[in-house]
């Protein structure tokens, strides 16, 4: 369905632009149909940048990203449009994604005038009701509200309830549970696994590795803009190959058993970036 | 026990009221203990962090006290409190990354921030050096600007500036949210080094990861809306949680090993009380499974086993 070819993105820097900085080389990969496909890296990594390309955020530099086979590259227009019908993105920070002067479900209205201009208000509502219940929110807690209402589970499940309204494909989540109470982020990846189920498919974007492995089918880890490691999720983790996964793994908290002391070992990080 | 908090109540004043975001909270903390103090977002960890060294301008103390060595800190005056910051009790922000004046040069602002207390640098300049070697920085760092660090650096910086006067209580609030998953365990560690150099007396470490906790903290609090819910040795915790709050939150969280097609996890229902107005009784009532009549009467907090307090009817 979604697929990734060699895709780079580099940027200029430097004071006139003389310098260029890689954040994203090469990277090819493919979500299908009912998948989650998890993109798993630290800061820097280029997973977002991914996400942006994807999303048509940012320009692809080299390479190509095609949907259905069609390079996404030249859609302009009434093929944007009938793109983000089928591509939409949710992103870390709910308090963020809306304006607080309007109530949140502005961000629903706002999907009907630009994609349903002609749709009945009876017939709205049922589709509103639909997504939000496929979300499970009751109507009545959300609609109506301002942001600061609503607690951040509700504001993500409304995002991804405004993504469902267009009959998505495809969903980018980009960090969507990092804000998230411990209490409240398992419902929000619960949801992510009902709509997998119905045959949506999904690019998790996530520095969290414990949350990358929960949901996911396809795992791939990121190392500054390059895919150092790629698999079935189960395997990725089971029996990483690349030193730096099994880094990754050895470094994760986890409740089952406790780190490794090894002497001094704020010195193995003395020289990461910034 | 260098440190003993006693119903400790601070609220902060706002327009629509008080909200009570610390809420009769008492515990103590054994030298060379480090504890975890851990909580969803408005639990008031954060607010009990501040108020062992610093209460801004909107927050209040209500009740309670706290002594630290067997001194009574001051910690609604704000003046007084001065004697004992930074020497007695320090505290690594938060925002530890951006903690730093970005017009000094780092080796100019460690020398202001001495002199403020009262303590010649040239005396601590060499314990300075080797405790930058300890954390992986070159002495070279105190001519750069904090701009020129990465944030893992300044974040380093910031913990050997905090700990410099080997304060007797230091307070790590959320130091490791900000950071990569390596970063974060290097930064967890030092923590622990800290206090096994006798760098620091004792540590209490705010942060919402239960599994970070779990890998360097003795002990772990679990507050939950303004009140503590259980207070244990780490590892009985983890293993044998008796408040259903810290049942239900341990269940929540997606391990490494936990698939979602074998096995489905469930979040806790419902959302936290408001603070504003908080409801008679035990505050997880509502969310709780077990909940009965007897719960409108807040439960008191109980020792059912060897350091091992909990505050629920059911548990005891």
């Amino acid at each position: 369905m979604l697929r990734l070819e060699a895709v780079s993105k580099t940027y200029r820097v430097g004071t006139f632009g003389g310098r260029e900085l890689v954040a994203v080389k090469e990277v090819s990969l493919e979500v299908r149909p009912g998948q989650v496909l998890s993109l798993i890296g630290e800061s820097g990594s280029g997973k977002s940048t991914i996400g942006r390309m994807i999303l048509r955020l940012t320009r692809v530099s080299g390479g190509r990203i095609t949907f259905d086979g069609v390079d996404i590259a030249g859609f302009k227009g009434k093929q944007l449009r009938a793109y983000y019908r089928g591509v939409q993105g949710v992103f870390q920070d709910p308090f963020s994604s809306y304006n607080p002067i309007f109530k949140a479900d502005r961000a629903l209205e706002l999907v009907r005038e630009t994609y349903f201009p002609r749709l009945g208000g009876s017939r709205w509502r049922d589709k509103v009701e639909a997504s939000l219940a496929a979300v499970r929110l009751d109507p009545g807690q959300v609609l109506g509200r301002y942001p600061h209402q609503l607690s951040g589970g509700q504001l993500q499940r409304l995002l991804v309830a405004r993504a469902l309204l267009l009959d998505i494909r495809l969903l980018v989540a980009d960090e969507i549970i990092s804000m998230l109470d411990a209490s409240t982020r398992i419902d929000v990846l619960n949801l992510l696994g009902d709509l997998k189920a119905r045959g949506l498919g999904i690019l998790f974007i996530t520095h969290d590795l414990s949350l990358g492995n929960y949901l996911s089918d396809q795992a791939v880890i990121l190392r500054q803009g390059v895919v150092v490691e790629e698999g079935p999720t189960e395997r990725v983790f089971g029996q990483p190959r690349h030193p730096y996964t099994r880094t990754l793994l050895a470094s994760v908290p986890r409740l089952d058993r406790k780190w490794q002391r090894n002497g001094h070992p704020v010195r193995e990080s003395a020289g990461e970036g910034g | 026990m260098s440190l003993k908090v006693d119903n400790l109540k601070v609220w902060y004043r706002t327009l629509r009221g008080d909200v009570r975001a610390l809420d009769g909270v008492t515990f103590g903390v054994a030298d060379g203990e480090l504890v975890g103090l851990v909580g969803e977002s408005g639990c008031g960890k954060s607010t009990l962090g501040k108020s062992l060294i610093r209460l801004d301008g909107r927050m209040r103390h209500v009740d309670g006290t706290v002594e630290l060595d067997g001194k009574e800190l001051p910690i609604g005056d704000d003046a007084a409190m001065n004697r004992f910051r930074f020497k007695e009790v320090s505290i690594i922000p938060q925002y530890a990354m951006s903690a730093m004046n970005p017009t000094r040069r780092i080796g100019k602002l460690a020398a202001e921030l001495l002199e403020s207390r009262g303590v010649r640098p040239a005396g601590v300049r060499e314990e300075l050096l080797r405790r930058l070697e300890l954390v992986g920085l070159a002495p070279e760092v105190l001519d750069r600007y904090p701009i020129e660090l990465s944030g893992g650096m300044r974040q380093r910086m910031v913990m050997v500036l905090s700990t410099l006067l080997n304060p007797s209580l230091l307070i790590a609030d959320e130091v490791t949210s900000a950071l990569d998953v390596s970063t974060q365990k290097a930064v967890a560690e030092t923590l622990v080094d800290f206090r096994d150099r006798d760098y620091v007396k004792s540590t209490i470490f705010i942060t919402h990861d239960l599994s970070l906790v779990y890998q360097i903290a003795d002990s772990v609090v679990v507050m939950y809306a303004g009140r503590l819910a259980e207070k244990a040795p780490t590892d009985a915790l983890v293993a044998s949680p008796r408040h259903p709050y810290t049942r239900m939150l341990l269940a929540a969280l997606p391990e490494v090993g936990v698939r979602y097609g074998a096995r489905r996890l469930a979040g806790i229902p419902g959302s936290p009380p408001s603070l504003l107005d908080p409801p008679k009784g035990c505050r997880f009532r509502d969310r709780c499974p077990l909940a009965f009549d007897r719960c409108a009467t807040q439960p008191p907090l109980t020792e059912v086993a060897p350091d091992h307090h909990v505050a629920c009817w059911k548990a005891s």
